[in-house]
Formats: structure tokens, C-alpha cells, sequence
């Protein structure tokens, strides 16, 4: 990185200025409005700290709160338990139909992750397939509500994550370092433990936080698995959304509470993070072994279980779309009925989840490539705020994003509320970290003499910008793009606060229609939004040829 | 202590074959360079006596033992990779105690060999700090305490230079040379720096496309090399065509040279080998190939000359600076030739005449 520079105001000067009022108004300010409303007593005109209290007071609500830091924990500690080992023996065995294998990940992690709650309810929940199944024979299969259901239902769907970041670092080892310790008698489960471990460290630190945050943040599965087991999430939304007494200050109270628990934690791994930091990069990487005949069958068996399970709920929500239904009853048969109505009553939705995301992507595009510019190559006190302000939405959940903007953008002179503006404000705010983090690590690799050379031959500052810098990066940022736009379609959390009848999107759709029991329709509609992913990633292998997908 | 014998190796990659046969012998501490071109198999070599590439058939063995089966990890080797293979998530003190802890020893031993080992390559000062704090010499420093320390039979070096400047290079050779000595270990040296392999080695093996061309200390490969190619790959030379009549040497030109020695080969095209400074440059006289100059640069003890001589060819010699005026382009100038240094090859290069070898056969 250069050097500290002083601010001028030259076209960088003047963008710079441009990211941080856009982050002023839609991120600190609501933020602000947020933390304000918490504290703040409407009746009296006064600060007061009743909301608080109340909180405290009732054990209820403290609850919540322990609730979802227990289920994160959980979540996280089992997706890398989950994850980790079968990066592992995806680096460094032969196995069938890996690839094939590896595309089932990914599309496992990039589902909504409450299509997931919903399909093990199908699965395992009263009446589930399963359930019934083992129930003739006599045995009754343990409780899938409540603390057990969600922890497996979120470990599902994010050790793929934990997965993809190791299989990241993995490639990232040089395989002399493992060479060195065999030579120095350390091999087998021994140099995994010793060597292996400690060498990802860093990345499984980060895929930690990672999926600690989505696992906090979720609001689908509590709400739909939950059951008397009540998150943070969903105690918010449903004091937030509760017409008759809702209570916006109280709402607002747990929301900065949550803020609080995630910044600690945010704070705690970097800490960790920053005592294990270092840089590893691979000449020669990893060489896959043909492993021997047991172990060989273990292996394929294990691998393929696991991927099994992780995908299952997506193949059993896509089979039920094709029954046949009455109403809101499952029939014997197969048909399309499900579609016709998902079609006839819900096809704006589909339009939405098109149209929301895209204007959000180019948005976050733009931005994400001036302020990793920024970051990178124009260091002064000013970017490096906005550097600061950008990673603000890591920490901040995405329902309490929501309420936060609803609240602050509902009256004059910014009214913002039911627009579909807003949700695509939501989703560029709430997407722009990564997005800003990807395209860094990209710009990093552009030595900065192209830039200079482009200057020196007589193109302005902001012609070199887009002529020379944007297109070296662009395969990257197209790549990336792809991501965001697959997370953004699948989004449930802010768009479940900002939705109106106009602007449902598909997420919203499946999750109302699975609350008023419209199973097959929900079924449809999550299909539909399995094929859009899949097109999306079948679009990201063809523009990333070969490479692997980092998040 | 061990040393090494090789026998028909075989390495295979697929169809493709890397190694086709190749046997070798290396003396128990000695410090033995496997010197090629990249892509010859050397690396290979070194990486199957390591035990981290298969043997597709032939056998290694150290001393008595035959090794082709034995894991990487049961071998006594210590290796010196060549971008050192530092775990940087350990400190330099548990980089170097890492082999002794999973050979079970007791604590305080650890401690002492762990010690010790940092004291003689000057790196104790270093001992808590992580490697991505060190630079390039402290961490190959750090890579061959930590291969070291388990006292192996075999060291093993894939290229440790290769990754350094030339000044910290040439320090990092003689600390090695230093320190083999005195342990008195065998090692097997990989490189492709052929000045690097003169300074260090014991023995040196030139190898090409997986076969070994000459097995010999520095002196007598450069002096006498046993074909063409290693000829040129040792150092630099010029390449002359002549006839053998009536054991003497002549030139395209009509220089005559009676040589002092029997050559097996009579009234025969052969190819000569000068190096630049087994040339005699003379501005007078009558014997000599006709040349003229064409260049030269100046390096203080040394002045170079390219000339070309009569047929076309263009040669470089070597002469030590004078204080006269250096020969300007467009002298033309007699070239001789130091007839006791130079080496005669058949016409395909693959004998020198000039060894007494080439008279058995």
C-alpha cells in the first residue's frame, strides 16, 4: 500500500466526498436514527433508558439474545467441523466425480437458507417423509423443532461456505511444507492436526465470522423451525411488524443490542485473527493422492453422504413442486399445477427478484470498484473513513438494516418507505463489503506502473480509471458480480421488513406462501429461484474458466 | 553417516519416461552436486531418494538398506527445499525443534540439539521471532538447523540458492560448505548454477534429459569433458571444426597443430573445443586461424574479444588486461591455440579423444 497522502480535491477528491455522503445518508444516519429511537422516549421528549430496562427486566428477552449466540456458536463450531475435513480430503485425494460433487456444494451454500428450514420441516418436521417412514417401524426419530433443528439446518447450509474458504487456502499450501514435515517424521492425521490446521488458521478464522454472522443474522429458519425456541431475528421482527402494540423504540433497542453482541464478536476474531496472521502462497500446491482400497471406499462414501444431505433439501422442495395438488393439499400424482398458480398469482415477484437485484448490482459494482480504488490507491485520512464506514454492514444484521432504514426513510422529506428504491438501497449497503473486499484483493495485483504509464502518455486521471485500470479488472469484478447478484436474489432478511405488495420478491413470496401452508406453491417458487441460481453459476464457470469460487 | 548407491533408477510419468536408467554411486561425506539444465530429472533424482517421488524400477540404497519402499518419514533425511518450506506458523526455534519432537525425544534433549543447532547457524538472536520476520539467508539458515538437527544420514538440496541475491549467495555457500564439512555428512546437492556446483561440490554429476554425462570433480569436468555437451554447459567454450592427419590438428585456414599426444582416430573431421582462454591472440607471424576483431569490453583483470575468424565463426576469447592499447575493431589478428588444454571431439560429440578412456574403446 502507498503511504499516507494529504486530500486534494482533485475528480478522486470529489468521488471520495461523493461514497461518504451516500454512506452518511444511508448507512450512519439510520444507524443514528436507530440508536436514537432506543433511547429516546416519545411521550415524555426525553432520553430515557426504559427500553432497556424493559429488556433486561424480562428474562424473555435476554433469552433471545443468548439464544442466538448459542445457535451461531453451534452453527459455526459444526460447519468447520463439517467443512474442513472434506476440503481437506477434496485437496488431497483423487475422487470420483469431484467436480460434479463440488458445483453441489456450491449451489447447497447459495440456496436461501430458509428453503432449507422448510424442506427438513417436510423432511423430518411432524408429518415429514421421514418421520412417517420411521414412525411404521416403530421408532420415533428425535424433535427436529427448536435449538436442534436450527443448529442443523444452518450447519447445513453454511459449512459449504466453510468448505469453499478452506478449499481456498488449501490450494494456497505449498506442498514442500508438507513435503518438509513428512521428511521430518510428521505424517498422516498427525501432519493434518499439526501442519494442515494451523496453516488455514487464518481462513478458518474468517469463515468462522463468517458464518457466525449469517447464522445470527438469520431470520427464516428461527422463524419457520424455531418454533418456542425464539432468536433475536425473530423476536425483532415480530415486536418491529406487531400492528397492535408494536413498539419501534423497544424494537430498536434490541437491534442495537444486537449490534453490540456482533461487534464484540467481530472485535474478539479479529483479535484472534491478527495473532495468527500470516501469508502463505503456493509454488508448487498440494498433489492429489489415489487413496488405498479401504480408505478409498470410505472416502467416496463419506464425501458423497455428506454432499447428499447438504443438497437433499433442495432436491426434495424441487420433487414436491411436481405434485399434484388440491388447494393446499399434496394429492397422489404428478402435475404443473404448482407452477400455474405460482405464475398466475406471483409473477411480479419473479420480475422483482430480477429487477431489485440487478439495479443493486450495478450500484455495487460501481461503488465497490471507486472505493477499492480509493482504498488502494489513494490512501489519505478521508478514503481511509470511508474504508472503515464500508465494513460498518458486516456487523450490522440484515433485519436490523431494514428497520433501521424503514424507520429513518418513512416520513418527509426523504420518503422512501414501500418504494422499491429502498430495497435496493438495502441490498447495496448490505452487499457492498464484500463486494469492496474482492475487488481490493484484485486491484492489489495491478501493479500501480500501468496506471503511471497510462498518465504519463497524456490520459486524465479518470480516463486512465476506466480505461486501463477497470478493464484489467474486470474479469474479477464480472465474477464477483455473479456472486453478489446469487446472494441478492436469495436474500430474505431486509427485503422481509421492506417489502410491500409491489415489491415482494421470490424469498418473500416462498416465505409467506410456507407460512399460509401453500406448500406446493412455495415448492415452485423455490425452484424457480434454484434454477435462477443455477444459471447464475453455470454463467460464473463460463466467465471464470476453471478457477475456483472464493466468496 | 551413510552413502549412496543407485542402481538402474527408473522414473516414469505415465508413458513418459524421465529417467530411463541411471546408476550412482556417492561416497559416504561427501557433498555430491547434480548439475543440469532445468528440466533434466535432477530434481527428480533428488526427490526419489527423498522418497516423495515413486521409483518405477531399478534400487536405491543407503549403505546396506535398500530404501525404494521406505516412507519419507522413516528415511533419516534431512532436505533443504528450494523456497525452504518454513512452517510460518511456528517460530524459528519450533521450526528447528519440530523433527526432534516427532522423533519422541526427551524435552531437555530437544532443547540442547535445538540449541545448539541455532548457535552454529548463527540464528539463536532469532529463536522466538516468526519466519515472515526474517529475511531470505536467516530463513535458509533456519532451513538447513532445522534439516540438520535430526542428524540424518543423507542431507538433501533442491536448489537452496536459487532464491537468494547474488551477494547473500555467495555467503550462504560457504556456510554450507562449512558446515557439511564439519558434520561430515553425506549430502546430494541440486542446482543448475554450474559456478555454484564448482565452489561447493566434492563430486559433481552432469546430468542431461535423465541420463548422467559425467561423474567427476570440477576440475576434471571442466578440463576434460567427456562429450560435447558438457563441454558447453561447463563453463563457456568455442567450438572449431578441424582434421586429424598424422596426429596433428588441422584448421579450416591451414594452422597445423602437432599434438604431443595420440589421438585414436586418424584422417578424421572431429570437432575442437577452445576455451576463451586457450586462445593465443597474436598480431604477427604466419601460424594461426586468419580472424579480425570485432568487439571487445573491457573488465579489469580480463579483456574480452569476439572475433571472427576466416570460415565465418565467431569466437570469444579471454586475455588477461595489458597495459598496451586493446585491439580495436577491424584488427585483423592470427589466433593460436593452447594445444596441451584443448579438447578434441569426434565428429557426432559424444567422445573426447583427448581422454585416455577414448583409447580402451
Amino acid at each position: 500500500m502507498k503511504a499516507n497522502r494529504k486530500f486534494t480535491l482533485d475528480i478522486w477528491g470529489i468521488i471520495t466526498l461523493g461514497v461518504i455522503s451516500v454512506y452518511l445518508l444511508f448507512l450512519l444516519y439510520p444507524m443514528a436514527h436507530l440508536l436514537l429511537q432506543a433511547v429516546y422516549d416519545p411521550q415524555t421528549r426525553q432520553l430515557s433508558m426504559a427500553n432497556f430496562i424493559k429488556f433486561f427486566s424480562k428474562s424473555y428477552y435476554l433469552n433471545t439474545l443468548l439464544n442466538s449466540f448459542k445457535v451461531s456458536l453451534m452453527t459455526t463450531f459444526l460447519s468447520i467441523l463439517l467443512g474442513t475435513p472434506l476440503a481437506y480430503l477434496f485437496s488431497a485425494y483423487r475422487i470420483r466425480g469431484k467436480s460434479v460433487l463440488n458445483v453441489l456444494i456450491v449451489i447447497a451454500s447459495m440456496s436461501a437458507p430458509f428453503i432449507g428450514a422448510y424442506s427438513w420441516i417436510l423432511l423430518l418436521g411432524r408429518s415429514g417423509v421421514i418421520t412417517v417412514f420411521f414412525r411404521k417401524l416403530g421408532i420415533n426419530l428425535p424433535d427436529i423443532y427448536g435449538f436442534g433443528g436450527i443448529v442443523l439446518v444452518m450447519s447445513l447450509q453454511l459449512f459449504p461456505l466453510v468448505f469453499l474458504y478452506v478449499r481456498g487456502a488449501l490450494a494456497n499450501i505449498d506442498n514442500s511444507l508438507l513435503e518438509a514435515a513428512n521428511n521430518l517424521g510428521c505424517s498422516g492425521l498427525k501432519c493434518f492436526f499439526k501442519i494442515v490446521v494451523p496453516l488455514i488458521m487464518p481462513t478458518l478464522l474468517a469463515a468462522g465470522l463468517l458464518v457466525f454472522m449469517r447464522a445470527f443474522a438469520d431470520f427464516g429458519t428461527p422463524m419457520l423451525i424455531g418454533e418456542g425456541y425464539r432468536t433475536f431475528p425473530v423476536v425483532l421482527y415480530t415486536e418491529f411488524v406487531n400492528e397492535v402494540k408494536g413498539n419501534d423504540g423497544f424494537a430498536a433497542a434490541i437491534a442495537v443490542l444486537a449490534i453490540i453482541i456482533t461487534t464484540i464478536v467481530f472485535l474478539v476474531q479479529k483479535y484472534i485473527a491478527n495473532k495468527h496472521s500470516f501469508e502463505i502462497s503456493a509454488l508448487h500446491p498440494m498433489v492429489e493422492k489415489e487413496p488405498k482400497k479401504t480408505w478409498k471406499v470410505f472416502l467416496h462414501f463419506y464425501s458423497y453422504l455428506i454432499v447428499a444431505i447438504a443438497i437433499l433439501p433442495q432436491v426434495y422442495v424441487t420433487y414436491t413442486s411436481f405434485k399434484n395438488t388440491s388447494g393446499k393439499i399434496f394429492v397422489p400424482g404428478y402435475s404443473l399445477r404448482s407452477y400455474e398458480t405460482a405464475f398466475a398469482k406471483l409473477g411480479a415477484s419473479i420480475q422483482n427478484t430480477i429487477i431489485i437485484p440487478l439495479l443493486a448490482l450495478v450500484m455495487v459494482v460501481l461503488l465497490a470498484v471507486l472505493i477499492a480504488y480509493l482504498a488502494v490507491r489513494r490512501r489519505n485520512a478521508l478514503t481511509n473513513t470511508v474504508d472503515l464506514l464500508s465494513m460498518i454492514p458486516y456487523i450490522v444484521p440484515g433485519t436490523v438494516l431494514g428497520i433501521a432504514l424503514l424507520t429513518s426513510f418513512n416520513q418527509r422529506p426523504i420518503m422512501l418507505s414501500g418504494t422499491m428504491l429502498i430495497m435496493v438501497i438495502a441490498l447495496v449497503i448490505r452487499r457492498l463489503p464484500y463486494t469492496i473486499r474482492s475487488s481490493v484483493a484484485i486491484l492489489l495485483q495491478i501493479p500501480l506502473s500501468i496506471e503511471e504509464a497510462a498518465i504519463s502518455l497524456g490520459a486524465s486521471k479518470l480516463k486512465t480509471f476506466f480505461q486501463v485500470t477497470v478493464p484489467m479488472m474486470a474479469a474479477g469484478i464480472i465474477s464477483g458480480a455473479i456472486l453478489s447478484w446469487i446472494t441478492m436474489i436469495s436474500e430474505l432478511s431486509t427485503a422481509i421488513i421492506l417489502y410491500t405488495g409491489r415489491t415482494k420478491t421470490l424469498t418473500v413470496a416462498v416465505f409467506t406462501e410456507v407460512l399460509r401452508g401453500n406448500y406446493g406453491v412455495a415448492a415452485a417458487l423455490s425452484s424457480i429461484l434454484t434454477v435462477l441460481t443455477v444459471l447464475s453459476l453455470l454463467a460464473f464457470n463460463k466467465i471464470n474458466k476453471g478457477r475456483e469460487i472464493s466468496l | 553417516m551413510s552413502k549412496i548407491l543407485i542402481r538402474h533408477a527408473v522414473k516414469k510419468y505415465g508413458d513418459h519416461t524421465v529417467i530411463p536408467d541411471l546408476s550412482l554411486e556417492i561416497k559416504d561425506g561427501e557433498l555430491f552436486t547434480l548439475l543440469g539444465p532445468s528440466g533434466c530429472g535432477k530434481t527428480t533424482l533428488l526427490r526419489m531418494i527423498a522418497g516423495f517421488n515413486s521409483i518405477e524400477g531399478g534400487d536405491i540404497y543407503f549403505n546396506d538398506m535398500r530404501i525404494n519402499d521406505l516412507d519419507p518419514s522413516k528415511r533419516n533425511i534431512g532436505m533443504v527445499f528450494q523456497n525452504y518450506a518454513i512452517f510460518p506458523h511456528m517460530t524459528v526455534y519450533d521450526n528447528v525443534a519440530f523433527g526432534l519432537k516427532n522423533r519422541k525425544l526427551e524435552p531437555e534433549r530437544v532443547q540442547a540439539l535445538t540449541k545448539h543447532y541455532l548457535e552454529l547457524m548463527q540464528i539463536s538472536e532469532y529463536a522466538a521471532r516468526m519466519p515472515n520476520q526474517l529475511s531470505g539467508g536467516q530463513q535458509q539458515r533456519i532451513a538447513l538447523a532445522r534439516a540438520l538437527v535430526i542428524s540424518p544420514d543423507v542431507l538433501l538440496m533442491d536448489e537452496p540458492l536459487s532464491n537468494l541475491d547474488a551477494k547473500l549467495r555467495l555467503e550462504m555457500r560457504s556456510v554450507i560448505r562449512r558446515i557439511q564439512k564439519e558434520l561430515g555428512i553425506t549430502t546430494v546437492y541440486v542446482t543448475h548454477d554450474q559456478e555454484e556446483a564448482m565452489a561447493i561440490s566434492d563430486t559433481i554429476a552432469v546430468m542431461k534429459e535423465g541420463v548422467i554425462q559425467q561423474v567427476g570433480t570440477a576440475k576434471e569436468i571442466y578440463q576434460r569433458p567427456k562429450n560435447l555437451f558438457v563441454a558447453s554447459f561447463i563453463g563457456r567454450t568455442n567450438i572449431l571444426p578441424a582434421r586429424v592427419e598424422q596426429n596433428a590438428l588441422l584448421f579450416p585456414g591451414g594452422y597445423r597443430v602437432e599434438l604431443e599426444q595420440r589421438l585414436p582416430v586418424e584422417n578424421q573431421k572431429v570437432q575442437c573445443s577452445v576455451r576463451p582462454e586457450e586462445f593465443v591472440i597474436c598480431q604477427h607471424g604466419e601460424e594461426g586461424i586468419f580472424g579480425v576483431v570485432r568487439e571487445y569490453a573491457y573488465l579489469g583483470p580480463n579483456t574480452h574479444y569476439t572475433v571472427e575468424t576466416m570460415d565465418g565463426i565467431t569466437v570469444e576469447i579471454i586475455e588477461e588486461s595489458s597495459l598496451e592499447d586493446e585491439l580495436q575493431p577491424g584488427q585483423k589478428v592470427l589466433l593460436q591455440v593452447k594445444k596441451g588444454k584443448i579438447n578434441i571431439f569426434d565428429q557426432t560429440g559424444c567422445r573426447n579423444l583427448v581422454r585416455s578412456e577414448a583409447h580402451e574403446s
